[in-house]
């Protein structure tokens, strides 16, 4: 259990995760005023990952939990990862 | 059944996340679709996309990033017995919820008003990519909205556990999961947003 | 079904005779693992003899070219109908909803799941979501005619009542992924002291990989009908090539869930063989380790594997090769267990009782339908075969001859533990000859009017086919018969049988050490686990 006071985070973090998460959403808002061609794309798939996983480690505590909660995280966005891979074997290679 | 046995935290959490990965899988069949589509009409999306106003996107950002800031501080106040605050920041959740969907209402009329909505006759005059691009966006950004709605559904039922003392200081893992939630409904959109408010401006 | 407990005498009616709310409550308003899962046996038994009278209608319809009983599309609509109960009324819960339920907890040593109240919804929604089909049938322009695949553009087109289906697939869908996720977290929470990640009992194994498939794919099902219903309603068009969309992609999404979905549907089947195996040899499992490895690798492989259905559909061909190789590797973990099996069964005193006489053909007929996968897997063989009969002689030999089979072995096997009485088992013996033998003639013909030609799904055919159609007819009732007759057997044990005591088989895993049937909270004192699940000298039955 994760009862004991240890545990409680404390304002300062998620107030500093915030104003990350504030700034990079100005960056990501930014880069997308230059034009990379079809990185562009990757970089806005880079930085929404980047605050997603600070939204999951601080907000949703994941930082402080058991390996398992971890292990299935990650099994479940493989699994994501797999179905749209897949799928591109058809539709980038259609004749 | 459970009143005897203590109550397995672990479990509760590990259980919302599992329901968590549901709604991951469930928008997951919308991202394989945009991305799909996106392979197909990198074009029209770019034109789609620019005709979608970046400052609502923006605005409804910030609203979901400090609702959930608040949310995850509401835990530490609850734990702390700074029960007013918590339930302040509940409060301040579900008005950023409310603010949302405004701003959502506030968009699609405007995007409604200029004849673009699923199966009008304007949008199938435009080209298919476009079609296909407003056609995604309304079902995604639609389907985010239903979810922005339980969440609110869901804190203020959380906040009415707090008030009667059912979740306190010392049981509060239906806040913990109820939060867990809120985030979830903040991380799509934080996806949401780049993908369709900002491909290649 | 039994209403409150009569007051004093009867403490051997366990969890049957004590209920919180008196009737009919007393089971739709229980949170008990047990009470819930028989609820869920009795409708999904209720579904399954709906689903077999419409699919003896749909072979007396084939019993001669042209019209026999019923029009072209009265035909459409009963096939239609056979496929949504067989696929989410009767085999997606059968096995995990209700005898996952019914034992699974015990098995680990548990009082209940996890999330009791979120079991008894799980049972609400799949029940209201089969009132939604039921009312599907009788509103808006008829039953739904599309099959169960629901493929566009035909379901976005058709003026059946395809919109009202979808939602009831949704709500079927729901109920199966709250089911999942109260097991994998049961399965991680509630283990009893000692039950280590080694000594679970493989059914349970079995029903952990289901658990996981049913969380990570069925929401991918539920976007998908969701996708058909906003098609339908409101035009989105996203599968409509007019507005841009691929119909393709529907048949992607839809396969991305529901070929993993097969594996949901077979799984747990075999973690009941698993189980039945070891008891009737009197031998440990065979290669545990390796049975457990097999399950969550064809949980893995088999969300690999989903365009394997589409190599007709127009996707490219490179894709058609990637997914015809990743197919095979399926075959290896299903193969891993059958080899398992047969070594379990290698020098055993094996007792042929009917538990185990379902079990073999379970694997026997498995095999044969595996077989037939690897026919209908491969690119070049299954553009021959595609969409022919002998396409439905395979699902029906890995569905019927597998996760069937499966459900009556587990019937045999654990019905005497939930009723604590024991049906006859000679006519149990009979009614599984009968079945086999039925289930053989049936399908095999099938398999060989399909290699000779014969489409699926069409009402008419040309005279050719007559006598192979006529002998697949024949093949349905004598199946009929022997499913009657197992049926009425089992209800005759269940109401009349001979009180059983707590270990009929002389099983080793932890439901055998309760009484029969179990009590309300399983267990009089939390059990502590010193032994392996097939551990029978440590158990002290050897």
């Amino acid at each position: 259990m994760t009862e004991d006071p240890a545990h409680i985070v404390p304002y300062r973090t998620f107030i500093l995760v915030w104003l990350t998460l504030l700034a990079l959403t100005g960056i990501t808002i930014g880069v997308a005023q230059v034009h990379f061609g079809a990185l562009n794309i990757w970089i806005a798939l880079g930085i929404a990952t980047l605050k997603s996983a600070l939204v999951i480690a601080f907000f949703m505590h994941m930082k402080d939990e058991t390996t398992l909660f971890k292990l299935a995280l990650l099994a479940a966005l493989a699994i994501l990862a797999i179905f749209i891979g897949l799928t591109f074997f058809d539709v980038l290679y259609r004749s | 059944m459970s009143g005897h046995v203590h109550k397995d935290y672990t479990g509760a959490k590990f259980g919302m996340w599992l329901f968590l990965f549901t709604e991951v899988l469930l928008f997951g069949g919308l991202f394989i679709l945009y991305s799909v589509y996106l392979a197909r009409y990198p074009q029209a999306f770019v034109a789609g996309g620019a005709q979608l106003n970046v400052w609502f996107g923006g605005a409804n950002t910030l609203i979901l990033l400090t609702s959930s800031l608040m949310v995850a501080t509401s835990i530490t106040a609850l734990r702390r017995g700074a029960t007013s605050l918590c339930l302040g920041l509940l409060g301040g959740t579900v008005a950023c919820a409310a603010l949302f969907l405004v701003n959502k209402f506030f968009e699609w009329s405007a995007k409604i008003g200029h004849g673009i909505y699923p199966g009008s006759a304007h949008l199938k005059e435009l080209p298919p990519g476009e079609m296909v691009f407003f056609n995604i966006y309304y079902l995604t950004t639609g389907l985010h909205g239903i979810h922005v709605v339980i969440g609110a559904i869901v804190l203020t039922w959380t906040m009415v556990f707090i008030k009667t003392g059912r979740v306190n200081a010392h049981d509060w893992v239906i806040l913990e999961n109820a939060g867990l939630y809120w985030h979830l409904v903040d991380l799509i959109w934080i996806f949401i947003f780049p993908l369709y408010y900002l491909i290649l401006h | 079904m039994t209403s409150a407990a009569p007051a004093s005498s009867e403490t051997s009616r366990g969890f049957l005779g004590e209920a919180r709310y008196p009737g009919i409550f007393g089971w739709i308003f229980s949170t008990d693992h047990k009470r819930i899962g028989l609820l869920y046996l009795w409708c999904i038994i209720a579904f399954f003899c709906i689903g077999a009278t419409l699919g003896v209608l749909i072979r007396l319809e084939l019993w001669a070219p042209g019209r026999t009983i019923m029009d072209a599309q009265t035909y459409n609509a009963v096939f239609t109908l056979h496929g949504v109960i067989m696929i989410f009324l009767f085999i997606i819960p059968g096995i995990p909803a209700a005898f996952g339920n019914l034992i699974m907890p015990i098995q680990l040593g548990a009082r209940d799941v996890a999330f009791p109240r979120l079991n008894l919804l799980s049972w609400w929604l799949y029940i209201g979501g089969a009132i939604l089909a039921v009312i599907a049938l009788f509103t808006g322009g008829g039953p739904p005619d599309t099959g169960w695949t629901f493929y566009v553009p035909f379901s976005t087109h058709t003026t059946t009542n395809v919109t009202l289906a979808t939602v009831a697939v949704f709500t079927i869908g729901f109920s199966s992924i709250l089911t999942g996720i109260n097991f994998v977290t049961t399965i991680h929470r509630l283990r009893a002291e000692g039950m280590t990640w080694t000594r679970i009992p493989l059914f349970t194994w079995s029903l952990y990989a289901t658990a996981w498939i049913q969380v990570l794919a069925t929401p991918v099902l539920g976007i998908t009908v969701a996708l058909i219903f906003a098609e339908r309603v409101i035009g989105t068009g996203l599968f409509d090539p007019a507005q841009g969309g691929d119909p393709i992609m529907f048949q992607h999404l839809f396969w991305i869930y529901s070929h993993p979905a097969v594996y949901i549907m077979v799984l747990p089947g075999m973690g009941v063989v698993s189980d039945i195996i070891p008891v009737f040899a009197r031998k440990p499992a065979f290669g545990y380790k390796a049975i457990v490895v097999s399950s969550l690798a064809i949980a893995f492989a088999g969300s690999l594997v989903w365009a394997h259905h589409m190599y007709t559909s127009g996707m490219s061909d490179l894709a058609v090769m990637v997914f015809s190789f990743l197919t095979f590797i399926v075959a290896i973990p299903s193969a891993v267990k059958v080899f398992n099996w047969l070594a379990t069964l290698y020098q055993g005193s094996i007792l042929l009782d009917p538990p185990l006489l379902f079990a073999l053909s379970f694997i026997l007929l498995f095999t044969i339908g595996g077989l037939s996968g690897l026919v209908v897997g491969a690119a070049a063989t299954n553009i021959h075969v595609h969409d022919t009969h002998f396409v439905v002689g395979h699902f029906h030999f890995t569905m019927f001859g597998g996760t069937g089979m499966a459900f009556f072995a587990a019937l045999h096997y654990w019905l005497p533990k939930i009723y604590g009485r024991m049906y006859d088992k000679a006519v149990a013996t009979v009614a599984w000859g009968v079945i086999f033998v039925g289930f053989c003639i049936l399908y095999l013909s099938m398999k060989i009017v399909g290699i000779m030609g014969m489409p699926r799904r069409y009402w008419d055919y040309v005279p050719e086919f007559t006598g192979l159609n006529q002998l697949a007819t024949a093949g349905s009732w004598i199946l009929a018969v022997g499913l009657v007759l197992m049926f009425v057997n089992l209800i005759r044990g269940v109401l009349y049988g001979a009180p059983v005591g707590a270990n009929p088989w002389g099983g080793a895993t932890l439901e055998w050490q309760v009484p029969s049937p179990p009590p309300t909270e399983n267990f009089e004192a939390d059990p502590v686990v010193t032994h392996g699940p097939y551990d029978f000298k440590k158990a002290g039955i050897l």
